[in-house]
């Protein structure tokens, strides 16, 4: 039986049904949870999509990190399951503790929307390990407040304990400390990054390569990742 | 009815875009000698009575949920003087 993999939906969730979609191309089976529900549905693995929850009122992804469903959200995550947060996804894990840092407006104080190549900089985690260690890969980013921030010692400490699982290549596009693009918390399980690579999942749909216009599919990985992990569990 | 104000303001050492564009538009405007403008928020919150408990309960709430201490700092709780003689941040 393919994992199951529960897909939250906030008012405001934007890429719900994208994350659906890439979780279906990976070789999941897509279910689709209500932020108002305090029901995972027995699934094996979860994913906060991108989008402006609660308008981004108070700051972004704190009033969806104080939705009923995320009580269960939080206890799943710290019995150890895959749990991946992108975009708004990222800040609600962030105000949710279940990751540390946080996200502010970008330093140039646009919105940005381009190609963006990250380095995989941990390739064992539960979302990564389809990729190779150092590996480059170009998804999508498209963000307002996707500035990295944590105080010094924090920074030390998740670059020391190889918690930095995505960075920014060649542009560091909204002023994140250390060109972090993505972090994971100590056991791995939980990843949170700006850029979205349910937008790169499909030919035809993704990101130009070199290859052809819009062909890149280097977002599949992380669902495939958390995928293989599940089965390997099982 | 009583309220009692929370002041929240982006931490010091963290750029402020926001801010930064507004000193822009000033400067634009030929008032170039407001050096530096920080943009924070206030929250306004309306409760039936106010005694030490609920001073107690904002001072957490303001912590915990009005602001997030990794971005930003609570700089001022104000109570109002005649329920709470002289109690401030």
């Amino acid at each position: 039986m393919a994992p199951r993999v529960g897909v939250v939906t906030f008012p405001g969730s934007l890429d719900d049904r994208d994350a659906q979609r890439a979780v279906r191309l990976a070789g999941g089976e897509p279910v689709a949870l209500w932020h108002g529900s305090h029901s995972l549905e027995g699934v094996d693995a979860l994913v906060l999509p991108g989008g402006f929850s609660y308008g981004d009122y108070l700051r972004c992804g704190a009033i969806a990190s104080l939705s009923p469903i995320m009580a269960e959200v939080i206890e799943a995550a710290n019995k150890g399951m895959p749990v991946l947060g992108i975009c708004n996804g990222f800040q609600m894990l962030a105000e949710a503790h279940l990751l540390e840092g946080g996200l502010i407006r970008n330093s140039h104080g646009q919105f940005i929307c381009r190609d963006q190549v990250l380095r995989v900089e941990n390739a064992s985690t539960d979302w990564t390990s389809d990729f190779e260690q150092g590996q480059q890969i170009t998804i999508p980013l498209k963000n307002g407040e996707g500035g990295f921030m944590a105080d010094a010692a924090t920074i030390e400490r998740l670059e020391g304990e190889g918690r930095v699982v995505f960075r920014y290549v060649e542009v560091d596009p909204n002023g994140s400390l250390n060109a972090i693009a993505g972090i994971s918390n100590e056991r791995g399980n939980v990843v949170g990054l700006m850029p979205h690579p349910e937008h790169a999942v499909e030919e035809g749909f993704g990101p130009d390569t070199s290859a052809a216009m819009r062909n890149g599919t280097d977002g599949l990985g992380l669902f495939t990742s958390a995928i293989s992990r599940v089965l390997q569990a099982a | 009815m009583p309220t009692i104000v929370v002041e929240v303001m982006p931490k010091a050492e963290l750029l402020d875009p926001q801010g930064k564009a507004v000193a822009g538009a000033l400067h634009r405007l030929g008032k170039s000698h407001f050096t530096d403008v920080r943009i924070g928020k206030r929250f306004e919150l309306t409760v039936d009575d106010v005694n030490d408990e609920v001073i107690a309960e904002v001072r957490e709430l303001a912590e915990s949920v009005l602001s997030n201490s990794v971005i930003e700092d609570v700089v001022n709780i104000i109570v109002p003087e005649d329920v709470a003689a002289g109690e401030t941040h």
